[in-house]
């Protein structure tokens, strides 16, 4: 079986040894902005549920608005569009009742996602990447939700790698360059999602790079499911990324530490992509754009990063104003690794070679 | 090699916990063949502890069903952050099993093994799996002719493997060959170089094959001494003495059980080195061969096992109250309930109350636990389990707590626990939850991603006196505040407590606290849970504490006051939006007007009609019926509960447990305004959507689907009476399963009479739709012409309007139904509502209104401002 290597992949890799890449910032927080209501995001879908909150329906009932946002982050200055599909997953669209349709909104999303970036990329003449969005969904492989029964699962290997395949296989084919697998609070469940990817490639034919953004839950440094930032990038080395790196979770002060440390192990280019700071006693972000970009260019400027954007909370304005913080800073130079067993549990386990 | 280098290749050397293979470990075989899991994942914590780098678990046994052991035993060491802090080995011969495995692992393991015993395909097949799930692998020495003996086959297989696995590209530092550690000192004489052909092998494949490492199973090399551990120990001593400079840099060994080479006795040493190196026996020895040498002083070893016995952990002979607060830390529960039996009579002994060991020893534990935890030294799921391991201890604890309570003290308070719906997490609410159980609160949680119809319904079928929330996410803030919206909906006046990483004082008095007229309080953290729950609980200290908490709140809202919120159009631009119903497809006058009673509808009937989802739902199983009795996940439970319904179901028709009383009534209207108003003077105000809407969508109102010129509009209460002797009887027998059995049954059956009653109303009493022929499918999706909606519920969210329905149509005496004062129908498992049956009528939410709209609907319902904004507080900004 062949597989054709993604020409995505390596024009991607040639911008990115010019300079540091801006991917774009949250969409959940813009959609908000745009005051939906039931109806807007309902359409006419017939749904059995009400659809208010479901963000990513929206590329079929009001695909105007996630176009708007692509727009938005283009223009300022952008040059990767995630696709608003974060949820777009069978399991958490069945609280939409929306599960039959997760085929058309990863198309749709990603159809639209492309038009926007190829739009962009044809009036400079700079290219433009669509990265193919997939979230943690709401289940975790490695937890047990039940306390007095550790062993108990909600969900198994197979069925999340499926989950994940449909999913991606419709991203791909709707026109994502990538697939991103981002927020990973559970390994596992991003291992699943590997799975998923190079099941899909072997069925389209083509390579589906892979880009993996790990969400840290406490400040020590782990996700979730326990593992530490290097712990995470031995467990999932194998997708042999286009990107790894951090998202969510915190704002860039807190993830500094982590960003530096990957900085030195990851083999590929990273992408960092922090929340605009730590919520409020309200829950809102309120850290300004000039705030996070300045934060994040203290990164480029010690040559840590390949990519940057935002998380919760950041706007087009926050992306701008990275975007033009880090402009001329060169990008980070990957590392050779030495020849070497890493392997992983909760913690890396190296073995010289 | 020098001393220097030997323990420079001897730091790098990795070693492989055994001890949780079922093939090299009696005692582990027994623990997993008698189903016991915990005292099995004790065996590897440890192992670990014991220093071992990574854990072979191995589950290869006639009798036990490998995949289902392999997939156990992993998922219950990955929730153990001791264990599954190093790399697993996921061992067995065959291949399904260990792909079982890597689906349960989530670092990067190794896989041991695979081998071209079957053939070059089968081999690659296998390691492109590893590949993709991102594994290393152990490659035996092994062809289709059969496993490697020689120097020269160990070399020939490996090298040949190699080529083939760096082919497809597989990682070079992820294969790890096992050149085969046979039995030496067998007494047959082709055995005799088993073991130097292994060192010899390795040295020639580490370099021919660069970057690959070598492991082997050390039990084997012994084995004709089994029993005699000591001569096993000094073989595989001395054994990897040589086999580490050679290349061997990691085996599977007992890591406890490993002497170091210069301590073994002299004689030993020198015997086992000759048997390993194929050396011949010192002349003067008396032995023609080092095999019967070492065989002879065997004898003068046998039966003595110097360090079985010394492996009893440490922390076992500390004191009790040590003991227990390190079982807390560490989240071992293996002797939890004898340690707590111990404190509990030790306490006793000295006058003190079962109470106290979890007030003293166990919540200093858990302080611990919370303060490392706080401080970044313990992350989030070490503290489950040590949540688990206290809710072991507490359940010991109860039936002494119980017994002393019967003496006279009573539970202190019912409290409702839930993590709200679209949040997973849980270990603050359960930490709280255990700490209010200590303190001899009941406490009944509901888990996580709890909605509010479900908390709602818990604390009404409970009766609780406190309501708890958790969430942890952001969203999760909004969830709050509409569980707070809908407890003011539903005429709750019990205190809310709020609590959770992202929750604050002041969003709880922002946004929660105006949603429920109840008293609302954010809780800090789980210390200070105790406190307010036995003040809120209090007879004299209740209202001064909710006051000072309310006045702290106003204060915090006055300094946050002005913060900006969606658009409301004007009442009268809403209206000018109003949906405009085409009055020409307006349905008929009824075919039988009136009021109509039903004393006893057929409960077998209704059977028929059952939307079991919800009823699974209740029951905290996630699905859609009848797909959940398939479930994967829940399947099982499901259909296990699904045959106890039936059974029930089928004792409340034959017994008519239950009688199920009705009564509906269609009355001659015509719309005016926002108004329905009825020929006897009846006036019934519905409320108008105020929100702008974004699109060309109407603002609609209950009203837009009656014609001004003359229509008719319908409503209905249906209850299912008889429910109290039996759930009593159940009670009294501690028979809680059927009690909760029982009343979800209630409510399926008066959602049943609802749904029932108005296809019969459609086809018959109304008779818009006389061809009506759905489906209980489709009757459940709402395939149908015409909608129900009732007071309290979205699109018409006053409840007050239900005593306006009860007068027309006199329910309290036709249908037996009464209303409480905050409107709330009695008996619970009951529906109320009105009938809309033009075409285009349909459900949707008032949301927020404007204070136009209040004072207009004050005037139009006739109620003072006060009342009105009572009701429709949740409506109101």
């Amino acid at each position: 079986m062949t597989i054709e290597p993604s020409a995505a992949r390596a024009a991607f890799e040639t911008e990115a040894a010019k300079r540091i890449l801006i991917t774009d910032g949250a969409f959940g927080t813009q959609i908000q902005t745009k005051g939906l209501v039931e109806e807007d995001y309902a359409g006419t879908l017939g749904l059995t549920k009400d659809q208010k909150g479901n963000n990513d329906i929206l590329a079929l009932t009001k695909p105007e608005v996630p176009e708007s946002i692509h727009r938005a982050y283009f223009e300022a200055g952008a040059d990767i569009a995630e696709t608003n599909t974060f949820s777009a997953n069978r399991i958490s669209q069945a609280d939409y009742a929306a599960e039959e349709l997760v085929v058309e909104l990863n198309r749709e999303s990603a159809g639209l996602a492309r038009k926007v970036a190829d739009e962009f990329a044809d009036k400079d003449g700079r290219p433009r990447f669509v990265a193919g969005a997939i979230g943690p969904t709401n289940k975790t492989l490695s937890l047990s939700p039940d306390v007095n029964d550790p062993g108990y699962r909600e969900i198994d290997f197979d069925y999340l790698t499926q989950v994940y395949a449909e999913q991606a296989k419709a991203l791909a084919e709707g026109g994502a360059d990538f697939i991103l697998i981002e927020t990973v609070f559970d390994t596992l469940n991003a291992k699943a999602g590997i799975m998923a990817v190079k099941q899909v490639e072997r069925e389209l034919g083509r390579e589906v790079p892979i880009m993996l953004s790990m969400t840290l839950t406490d400040l020590s440094g782990r996700n979730l499911s326990g593992h530490t930032v290097e712990a995470f990038w031995y467990a999932v080395r194998h997708a042999k990324p286009l990107t790894v790196g951090l998202n969510c979770s915190f704002g860039a002060t807190q993830l500094a530490p982590h960003v530096a440390h990957l900085a030195k192990i990851a083999d590929c280019l990273t992408m960092h992509y922090p929340n605009a700071g730590l919520p409020n006693e309200l829950g809102e972000y309120d850290e300004m754009p000039d705030t996070t970009a300045g934060f994040v260019r203290e990164w480029a400027e010690r040559g840590l990063v390949n990519v940057l954007g935002g998380c919760c909370g950041s706007s087009p304005q926050h992306i701008a104003a990275m975007a033009k913080a880090v402009a001329g800073i060169a990008p980070r130079q990957l590392p050779t690794l030495e020849t070497k067993t890493r392997l992983a549990g909760l913690e890396p386990f190296i073995m010289a070679a | 090699m020098s001393d220097q280098d030997f323990a420079a290749a001897a730091s790098r050397f990795v070693n492989i916990g055994e001890r949780t293979n079922v093939t090299g470990s009696a005692r582990f075989k027994k623990l997993v063949m008698a189903g016991d899991y915990p005292a099995a994942v004790e065996v590897a914590r440890q192992q670990v502890e014991n220093g071992a780098q990574v854990i072979d678990v191995n589950m290869d046994e006639g009798l036990l069903d490998a995949v289902e052991a392999m997939t156990t035993f992993l998922k219950l060491i990955a929730a153990e952050p001791d264990i599954a802090r190093v790399p697993v080995m996921i061992d067995s011969s065959k291949f399904e099993v260990i792909e079982a495995g890597l689906k349960c692992v989530s670092g990067k393991p190794i896989v041991n093994s695979i081998s071209m015993k079957e053939g070059e395909e089968p081999f690659l097949d296998a390691a492109r799996k590893c590949m993709d799930y991102g594994a290393a692998v152990v490659v035996m020495a092994f062809d289709e002719t059969g496993q490697a003996d020689t120097k020269q086959r160990k070399i020939e297989i490996c090298e040949r493997a190699y080529k083939l696995l760096t082919g497809i590209g597989f990682p070079p530092e992820d294969i790890i060959f096992d050149p085969n550690v046979f039995a030496v000192a067998t007494g047959i004489e082709e055995h005799d170089r088993y073991a130097l052909d292994f060192i010899e092998a390795v040295a020639v494949l580490r370099k021919s094959c660069p970057h690959v490492h070598f492991s082997g199973g050390l039990s084997n090399l012994s084995f004709s001494f089994r029993g005699n551990e000591t001569v096993r120990r000094a073989m595989h001593s001395v054994f990897l003495y040589h086999a580490i400079p050679a290349g061997l840099d990691m085996a599977i060994v007992n890591a406890g059980q490993l002497d170091v080479y210069d301590q073994i006795d002299a004689k030993l040493r020198d015997a086992c080195e000759d048997v390993i190196l194929m050396r011949d026996p010192p002349a003067d020895s008396g032995f023609e061969t080092a095999t019967e040498r070492l065989i002879a002083l065997a004898e003068s070893y046998k039966g003595k096992n110097p360090e079985a016995e010394k492996q009893a952990a440490e922390w076992r002979s500390y004191p009790v109250a040590k003991r227990l607060e390190h079982a807390l830390v560490k989240g071992i529960d293996a002797h939890i309930v004898d340690d707590t039996e111990e404190m509990r009579s030790e306490l006793a002994a000295n006058g003190a109350r079962p109470i106290e060991v979890i007030e003293g020893p166990l919540m200093d534990g858990m302080n611990v636990v919370g303060d490392l935890f706080g401080s970044g030294k313990m992350f989030l799921p070490q503290v489950v389990k040590s949540a688990r391991v206290m809710k072991k201890a507490v359940a010991h604890l109860i039936p002494f707590i119980e017994a002393e309570k019967e003496a006279g003290a009573k539970a202190k308070g019912r409290i409702i626990m839930a993590t709200v719906k679209g949040d997973v997490h849980d270990i603050g609410k359960n930490i709280v939850g255990v700490v209010l159980q200590c303190n001899g609160y009941e406490v009944i949680d509901l888990g996580v991603m709890v909605p509010w119809p479900d908390i709602l319904k818990a604390a009404k079928d409970n009766d609780a006196d406190i309501i708890g929330l958790s969430g942890l996410i952001t969203p999760s803030l909004d969830e709050m505040v509409t569980v707070a919206e809908e407890m003011q909906r539903a005429g709750f006046d019990i205190p809310l407590l709020i609590g959770g990483a992202t929750t604050s004082k002041v969003h709880t008095a922002l946004k929660i606290d105006p949603a429920y007229d109840g008293p609302v309080i954010h809780v800090l953290d789980a210390s200070r849970a105790v406190g307010v729950a036995s003040q809120l609980l209090s007879d004299t200290q209740r209202d001064p504490y909710v006051e000072s908490v309310a006045a702290d709140y106003e204060s915090v809202r006055e300094k946050r006051a002005g913060k900006g919120q969606s658009a409301l159009l004007s009442l009268e631009e809403a209206r000018a939006n109003g949906f405009a119903a085409d009055m020409a497809e307006k349905p008929a006058a009824p075919a039988q007007p009136g009021v109509h009673v039903f004393e006893a509808w057929d409960l077998a009937d209704l059977a028929q009609c059952f939307d079991w989802t919800p009823f699974f739902r209740a029951w905290e199983l996630a699905g859609t019926y009848p797909a959940i009795l398939d479930d994967e996940v829940v399947g099982e439970s499901a259909r296990n509960l699904f045959a106890d319904a039936q059974k029930m179901l089928q004792q409340i028709i034959e017994g008519q447990w239950f009688t199920a009383r009705g009564v509906c009534g269609f009355w001659e209207a015509k719309r005016d305004g926002d108004d329905v108003l009825l020929t006897d003077g009846t006036r019934i105000p519905f409320l108008r959507q105020q929100v702008k809407k974004s699109r060309d969508r109407a603002n609609f109102c209950l009203a837009d689907f009656v014609d001004p010129d003359g229509d008719w509009i319908g409503g209905f209460a249906v209850g299912i009476h008889g429910i109290d002797s039996h759930s009593e009887s159940f009670r009294a027998a501690h028979d809680d399963y059927s009690d909760i059995m029982l009343k979800a049954l209630a409510d399926r059956f008066a959602e049943a009479f609802a749904e029932r009653l108005h296809q019969h109303v459609r086809t018959e009493l109304w008779g818009y739709a006389p061809g009506e022929q759905l489906t209980n499918e489709a009757l459940i999706k709402e395939q149908y012409r015409g909608i129900r909606p009732a007071p309290g519920y979205p699109a018409c969210p006053d409840h007050s309007l239900k005593p306006m329905l009860w007068e027309l149509m006199d329910v309290e005496k036709k249908a037996g139904i009464t209303l409480t004062e905050s409107n709330a129908m009695w008996p619970t498992s009951a529906v109320s509502g009105f009938y809309f049956g033009h075409p285009e009528s349909q459900y949707f939410g008032v949301a927020r209104i404007g204070r136009d709209q209040l004072e207009d609907y004050a005037q139009r319902r006739g109620i003072d401002l006060a009342t009105a904004e009572r009701w429709l507080r949740p409506n109101l900004d």
